[in-house]
């Protein structure tokens, strides 16, 4: 029994989402997912270890012999130079991939919470309430996503910008925008779904809207959630340094944030000050670019037209001969058995 | 004149995430001019693999050895397997063509069929739209497509699924090749449609003069149409003969075991009298388990389109223990019927009283007390299970909902029973249900109908997605379990061989309406209705000389 249980288990190790799609990649799929992994797993990375990598804080302005100074080229003490402002470029870098991880989680998180919420709802019960939701829906579609964000984040912040504020108030704006794709990649698959024979077949057995819509509707319409959630990712750090851009983000003494730099940055590049600019915009650049290449992977690896390999052979039947209890009839007998007649 | 087809030592290897998959493995076979040669065989067995190695059909992923000789008419040969580009699409369609299983996809829908027609023609020959026109009303005419001036322009959704057949043979007519290979081209349409789509087939060997490859599970076409037969079992050839030769005295122990699957009418009548012999006396007085009077059942029309009435003014009942076999074309309302039973569709009128609770108008929380006493099989097992449950918690789950169970676990020592009373392994339970075949799941769906010991079964067409020799043993199963558990049962069927094993009762659908119901003995040798009699005589016999006979008859009483 203790085997029979453990080998799925093991089994399913190698089912999990992006793991079971690294290993059936080949080729140039399989360097785009690579590289969008590596390049995610330098992020992640760098936003845990930020304290250690860091040589000072974000909001540090002076070391022990004395201030920076603003706009110093890249130099022994300051890698990256400084900015404007007289922070260090590289520990601004580090730490606002941090800021960017925690917005992200949160966003995704809970557009996810919210939008399969809703969009399983909507598409099992469907009438009135699904009409008004997707109406709904395609209202916030209409609306440019960066001035809902922007109205949001003053909503939520109310003008004041503490770290946690600052990322709560661009994540949860980030979510508005997401919960409609959430809302309708869910519901279309958890309408396509209710259709299927196994989900009538539970409501024949007498299954309640429940116990159907969590055991056998919502685990089977999630397949294709890591593929919007790695694309949307890459669109909330977007977002996020868009904000940031336009002013409406996290002020650098709170926490540090890429497209704040940035913002401050615009009156040094014409004047021949490239590092406060370039890094920050380098950064953007590589994470989006690691996150949608793995999305793009997840995508092109989930449709068996793009991956070009044809999906695995039918179990053989196992024909006329009664398997006994301890048989192990995987094997399948009969095939052999029967070539032998045939020969 | 030498063969038209020569396939020599076929090997054909497909890449799939699971590593390679040997399809065809070591296959000669030959072609000869004007002669229908049956290739049969299960799903998998390779028989569509190698049909369609014949036209260099197959995807990128297949790596082809062995050769592929076709000859034309004019003498000129050419290796298909060796073939690529424009080589390729010249013999295409001039030495050797392709009619498709299902018709209504193998048509373009936004185009006309004489446009489709003519396409093949004008990638041919240098040929002005007119003449190609012209060709397309000629050959649309030659294969019975009545009124064939006006109905080239038409698009094929205005044709019935028959007429889109006979198009599609069209289209592979049109250049006159010398081999048209022809894919379960009957397996999309009904019975009495199949009888007429045979027949044009037989035309296009003996009018038109082509070689017709026959790829085909169904031993009745093949004892109809085929002149040779070649039997494929897991991509290897079992045997090859002449059909009279095959079916009389088949030499290999598959082909035998294939024969013996096929079901043939007047075997259930035995089974059934010794199951009317066992009835307890005052049977007849019992209270039906099911009775219908009336019952009607409308799918309300969308956008000003009237309302489709898919079941109307019928009437029958089921006794305790009784097994009612229906019968009808697809869309005569038969698994609407079975649904309105289970409650999964709207009644609209008349009565359909099931365990006592009257389900027209009923509410879901009146029927959910009889669930417990239903059993539902669904027609395709492979989606009637939770892909992301084990074959236990499925079976488990009718036992959880209502109570009888905490959990799968605390269920499975019934679980094991029941797999054990459906001939699955234990161990099986712990699988998922993509990694069982088709029977396997089927067997699985069987235990799970049969958890709570229902009253009553629903069998919604069981076995008409799984191959002859898997139908046989499910059906075995279910007339065993029937036996021992005694409950009362709808069996859904397009097959009135398949009803007639099982069932005690008939009952013939045909367009929503019951045209005939009674006993197998008298529905099936004795039919009232012209309805029943011509679905009887368009059935073919899995027996080449009788069929002969019947076809014989069947055409004078046409003419």
């Amino acid at each position: 029994m203790a085997a029979t249980a453990s080998s799925p288990r093991a089994s399913r190790w190698t089912r999990l989402p992006v793991l079971a799609q690294l290993r059936q990649s080949v080729g140039l799929q399989r360097g785009m997912l690579v590289t969008g992994l590596v390049l995610t797993a330098i992020f992640v990375l760098t936003a845990i270890l930020a304290p250690a990598l860091a040589p000072y804080g974000f909001s540090q302005l002076r070391g022990h012999d004395g201030a920076f100074g603003a706009q110093q080229p890249p130099s022994a003490e300051h890698w990256l130079g400084t900015t404007q402002g007289g922070y260090d470029v590289l520990s601004r870098l580090i730490w606002g991939s941090r800021t960017a991880l925690l917005v992200i989680i949160v966003a995704v998180v809970a557009s996810i919470l919210v939008g399969v919420t809703l969009g399983l709802i909507s598409g099992y019960f469907g009438g009135w309430l699904d009409r008004t939701l997707v109406v709904i829906a395609d209202a916030i579609y209409a609306f440019p996503s960066l001035l809902l964000a922007i109205v949001l984040a003053i909503v939520i912040s109310g003008g004041q910008s503490s770290m946690w504020g600052g990322i709560l108030a661009a994540a949860l704006s980030i979510t508005v925008i997401f919960i409609p794709q959430y809302l309708r990649v869910t519901r279309a698959e958890v309408i396509r779904i209710k259709s299927e024979a196994f989900v009538e077949s539970a409501r024949v057995i007498g299954a309640g809207h429940a116990r159907i819509m969590v055991r056998h509707v919502l685990r089977n319409s999630t397949r294709t959630l890591p593929l919007i959630l790695t694309l949307n990712a890459s669109e909330a750090i977007l977002t996020l340094a868009g904000l940031g851009f336009l002013g409406f983000g996290i002020e650098p003494t709170a926490a540090a944030e890429w497209g704040y730099d940035l913002n401050k940055a615009v009156s040094d590049v014409t004047s021949g000050i490239w590092w406060t600019s370039v890094f920050p915009g380098t950064a953007i650049v590589l994470v989006v670019l690691g996150l949608t290449l793995v999305g793009e992977s997840l995508n092109d690896l989930a449709d068996p037209r793009l991956r070009k390999r044809a999906a695995g052979a039918e179990p053989v039947e196992d024909l006329g001969v009664d398997v006994g209890p301890d048989e192990d009839p995987a094997t399948a007998a009969t095939p052999e058995t029967t070539k032998e007649a045939a020969l | 004149m030498s063969d038209l087809v020569e396939i020599r030592d076929l090997a054909v290897t497909f890449a799939t995430d699971a590593g390679p998959v040997r399809a065809v493995d070591g296959v000669s076979l030959a072609v000869h001019p004007g002669e229908v040669l049956a290739i049969v065989g299960e799903s998998g067995s390779g028989k569509t693999v190698t049909a369609k190695s014949i036209l260099g059909l197959l995807p990128e992923t297949a790596t082809v050895r062995g050769a592929v000789v076709l000859r034309n008419k004019d003498g000129g040969e050419a290796d298909v397997a060796q073939l690529s580009g424009s080589r390729l699409r010249q013999v295409r369609g001039r030495d050797a063509a392709m009619v498709f299983q299902e018709p209504s996809t193998a048509l373009n829908p936004v185009f006309t069929v004489g446009w489709q027609i003519a396409e093949g023609l004008r990638a041919h020959g240098r040929m002005s739209k007119k003449e190609a026109r012209a060709q397309a009303i000629d050959i649309m005419r030659r294969v019975g497509i009545p009124d064939p001036e006006t109905r080239v322009d038409h698009y094929p959704h205005q044709f019935s699924g028959g007429q889109k057949q006979r198009i599609v043979i069209a289209q592979a007519l049109a250049l006159d090749p010398g081999v048209i290979v022809a894919d379960e081209p009957t397996t999309a349409l009904d019975v009495t449609v199949q009888a007429e789509i045979l027949d044009l087939l037989r035309r296009c060997r003996d009018e038109f003069g082509a070689a017709v490859v026959l790829i085909t599970h169904n031993m009745g076409v093949v004892a109809d149409l085929a002149d040779r037969v070649a039997v494929m079992y897991q991509g290897e050839l079992v045997e090859q003969a002449p059909v009279r030769e095959l079916f009389e005295s088949p030499r290999e122990a598959y082909t035998q075991q294939l024969l013996a699957a096929v079901p043939r009418i007047g075997e259930g009548l035995a089974r059934a009298e010794v199951r009317a012999a066992r009835r307890p006396e005052g049977w007849d007085e019992q209270e039906p388990v099911v009775s219908a009077t009336d019952l009607r059942i409308v799918y309300p029309g969308r956008f000003r389109q009237p309302d489709f009435v898919a079941v109307d003014e019928v009437s029958f009942s089921i006794k305790p223990g009784e097994v009612l076999g229906l019968v009808g074309e697809s869309g005569s309302g038969k698994t609407t019927i079975g649904r309105a039973m289970a409650g999964l569709t709207r009644v609209s009128g008349g009565s359909l009283s099931v365990l006592g609770v009257e389900m027209n108008g009923a509410r879901e929380r009146r029927i959910r007390p009889i669930r417990s006493r239903v059993g539902f099989v669904f027609q395709d097992p492979a989606t009637s299970f939770n892909p992301l449950l084990t074959i236990a918690q499925c079976v488990a789950e009718p036992l959880v909902v209502h109570g009888r169970a905490e959990s799968a676990e605390d269920a499975r020592g019934r679980v094991d029973e029941l797999l054990e009373a459906v001939q699955l392994p234990r161990s099986y339970g712990d699988r998922f249900p993509h990694e069982l075949s088709g029977g396997q799941r089927q067997r699985a769906s069987l235990a799970r109908a049969l958890a709570l010991d229902p009253e009553l079964l629903i069998a919604d067409e069981p076995t008409s997605a799984l191959d002859v020799s898997v139908q046989a043993r499910v059906l075995d199963l279910f007339d065993e379990l029937h036996r021992e558990l005694g409950f009362a049962a709808l069996f859904i069927s397009h097959d009135l061989a398949v009803v007639d094993m099982l069932a005690d009762r008939i009952a013939v659908l045909h367009r929503g309406r019951l045209v005939e119901e009674g006993t197998g003995a008298e529905v099936l040798g004795n039919p009232q209705d012209p309805y029943t009699r011509r679905l009887l005589a368009s059935l073919p016999v899995p027996d080449p000389v009788e069929q002969a006979e019947r076809r014989a008859r069947w055409e004078a009483e046409a003419s």
